[in-house]
């Protein structure tokens, strides 16, 4: 086992790298002239060359990609022209709310997709397994942003159920940060009109965000549990007497499990990914409005920020993933 | 179904390709996807001589009629200068299409070659190509194209070249483990006794069989194209206004919500209908080529 884990951080330490080399490249090699582009839009030139020379990028390549990986190391992003703080700083303020938003979308994602899936497995070309297949289809088609605008004219604007954007409302007083997470954050003191708020704002773009998810985790789902009711075993549990519910729930749900978890581990980070399309339109105070009004804005450094903090999700996420299937499958760990 | 489909691919050519066909249009989902395309097929290749309002397309200005509701003379009402949002949508699929199936084809060239070459070259080769396309695939492709924009440069050009680089890494996949597997197989072996060149048993034995996961992948990814150009637009990092495009037309058409409501809808539906046509399309088309890889 422990050479099996040691692995896997070998495996994600290699990915880590390649990530840095990309951003490096996206940064340093793809623009014309690097030193404009993190000057910034407005920059005139004895400032690009001040900041040539600030930055290194009048060194050779090596030297400039040394410099990069000591520089992150350290926690050093660079400075954001738009907002006058590093990039750091920013993105720790922006990153619980982004972080909050996934875990909620991911929640519903699993734990509507999963029963979803084994329903529609049950009743295989069904029209249950039909209706689920056409949303689940729908679910990946449906453009994120469009989706979300209609939610807002819909619950907010013309049923008034839900608040159409931002993460809470403007003459709420935010609590004291524990964790970054309102709904964490209002629980912990006690506050239970600030919950309630925190939720109703939260609901439109979880949803929003889930709904990919949600689709590829029921279809994932649904192929492998038709497949495991399929095996030796369900048959033998069967003949065993087993009830039908503990064949579904323990014998071939366990099974199918993991290749749905493989599924979850990598939506975790395109989640994180699209959180630039949903945060853009609730007005969501997280990492992906901040990279897309980085973007526009010309503001470079925050948009090579929010690529590293997204992909270092996505490893992270992948890595989990990988332990997990070492401890439910025995058989990889010798592997 | 995933017996009889497994049949089909035993049986000899013209009868494979009769069952094929049957088997495609006796499913509802694949023969809407089937639908969805040809309609916006359609429109993006007569669009210009059936649009009604052709003066619209390069975005005239007619502040009289502006953010006019639906109507008979205007299906989906007029937009904040006065045109025709029916006319920009039609025009709109013609942009999304070539788009679309720009960047599938692009990364197609670029990626099946090299995957190829990996799964049959073997050793340090493979290792090389293997290596250079994870590290595209360490961050999620939306945010790695926001990066690419942002130090491309803003505008429709760009956020082509940027979804191409994003989505390359997915057909060296795909093409290696389909070049691994074939490679094994015993008609390959056959034609290297025989004396096939390396280029011949790759052009002429190899692609074709790994052509089906490629058409199934292919379907799929041009609808996932047009979501992610519509996407950019939207953002503001893609096509810009006035062109029709309809991410850039939504983006626009937010700042009238909720009041002007009918301005966003008829785009958004527009790129929902496509890509879930592309989609049903291909998993249309996985069911009767490719039915051992039924999954997600």
């Amino acid at each position: 086992m422990a050479g099996y884990v040691l692995r896997r951080i070998g495996l994600a330490g290699l990915m880590l790298f390649g990530l840095v080399c990309l951003t490096f490249v996206i940064a340093n090699v793809a623009p014309s002239d690097p030193a404009a582009l993190a000057a910034g839009p407005d920059a005139g030139r004895s400032q690009i060359e001040r900041v040539r020379q600030e930055y290194g990028l009048d060194k050779p390549l090596p030297e400039q990609f040394l410099r990069y990986v000591t520089d992150l190391a350290q926690g050093n992003f660079g400075q954001s022209i738009a907002t006058g703080r590093p990039v750091g700083t920013d993105l720790a303020r922006y990153f619980p709310a982004t972080l909050e938003l996934v875990i909620v979308a991911m929640t519903l994602g699993v734990l509507l997709g999963v029963p979803l899936g084994v329903l529609s497995a049950l009743r295989k070309d069904g029209p249950v397994d039909h209706a689920t297949r056409i949303f689940a289809v729908s679910g990946i088609a449906l453009p994120p942003f469009w989706f979300g605008l209609l939610l807002q004219l819909g619950f907010a604007t013309w049923l008034g159920l839900l608040p159409t954007s931002g993460r809470l409302s403007v003459f709420t007083e935010p609590p004291d940060p524990i964790t970054g997470l309102l709904l964490v954050d209002s629980l912990l003191h006690g506050n239970w009109a600030l919950f309630r708020e925190a939720a109703s704002y939260i609901v439109l773009p979880a949803i929003v965000l889930s709904l990919p998810c949600l689709a590829s985790i029921l279809r994932v789902n649904r192929s492998e549990m038709v497949e495991a009711l399929r095996m030796d075993y369900v048959v033998a549990a069967r003949a065993h007497g087993v009830t039908p519910w503990r064949i579904v729930m323990v014998h071939a749900l366990k099974n199918a499990m993991l290749p749905t978890l493989a599924i979850i581990g990598l939506r975790w980070g395109w989640m994180m990914s699209s959180t630039v399309l949903v945060e853009t339109v609730f007005d969501w105070p997280g990492i992906g409005l901040y990279a897309v009004s980085s973007a526009i804005a010309g503001d470079f450094k925050p948009v090579m920020g929010v690529t590293l903090i997204v992909g270092l999700n996505f490893m992270i996420a992948n890595l989990i993933v990988d332990l997990l299937y070492g401890v439910l499958d025995p058989r990889l760990r010798r592997a | 179904m995933s017996a009889v489909a497994e049949q089909a691919v035993a049986a000899p050519p013209r009868r494979r390709l009769r069952l094929a066909i049957w088997l495609f249009s006796r499913s509802f989902s694949s023969m809407l996807g089937l639908v969805l395309v040809s309609v916006i097929v359609l429109l993006a290749l007569l669009g210009p001589w059936i649009v009604p309002y052709p003066d619209d397309v390069q975005g005239g200005i007619n502040l009289a009629n502006k953010l006019q509701p639906p109507s008979w003379q205007h299906w989906f009402g007029t937009d904040e200068v006065g045109n025709d949002i029916l006319t920009r949508v039609i025009i709109g699929a013609r942009i999304s299409l070539l788009v679309g199936i720009g960047i599938t084809l692009a990364a197609a060239a670029i990626g099946v070659p090299l995957g190829i070459l990996a799964g049959l070259a073997g050793g340090r080769l493979r290792e090389v190509i293997m290596r250079f396309t994870d590290l595209f695939l360490s961050v999620p492709g939306l945010v790695l194209a926001i990066a690419l924009v942002a130090a491309l440069g803003p505008g429709i050009v760009n956020a082509m070249i940027a979804l191409t680089l994003v989505w390359w890494p997915g057909y060296v996949r795909l093409a290696e483990s389909k070049a691994l597997s074939i490679r094994e197989e015993p008609y390959i072996e056959a034609a290297r006794v025989a004396g096939a060149a390396r280029a011949r048993i790759l052009w002429r034995h190899v692609l074709p069989n790994s052509l089906s996961p490629l058409i199934v992948k292919m379907s799929m990814d041009i609808g996932q194209a047009i979501l992610a150009v519509a996407s950019l637009g939207f953002i503001g990092l893609g096509a810009k206004p006035p062109t029709p495009e309809w991410g850039a037309m939504i983006s626009i058409a937010r700042g009238y919500l909720p009041e002007w409501w009918w301005y966003a809808v008829a785009p958004g539906a527009f790129i929902y209908l496509a890509v879930l046509g592309f989609n049903l399309l291909g998993d249309g088309l996985r069911d009767i080529l490719d039915p051992r890889s039924n999954r997600g």
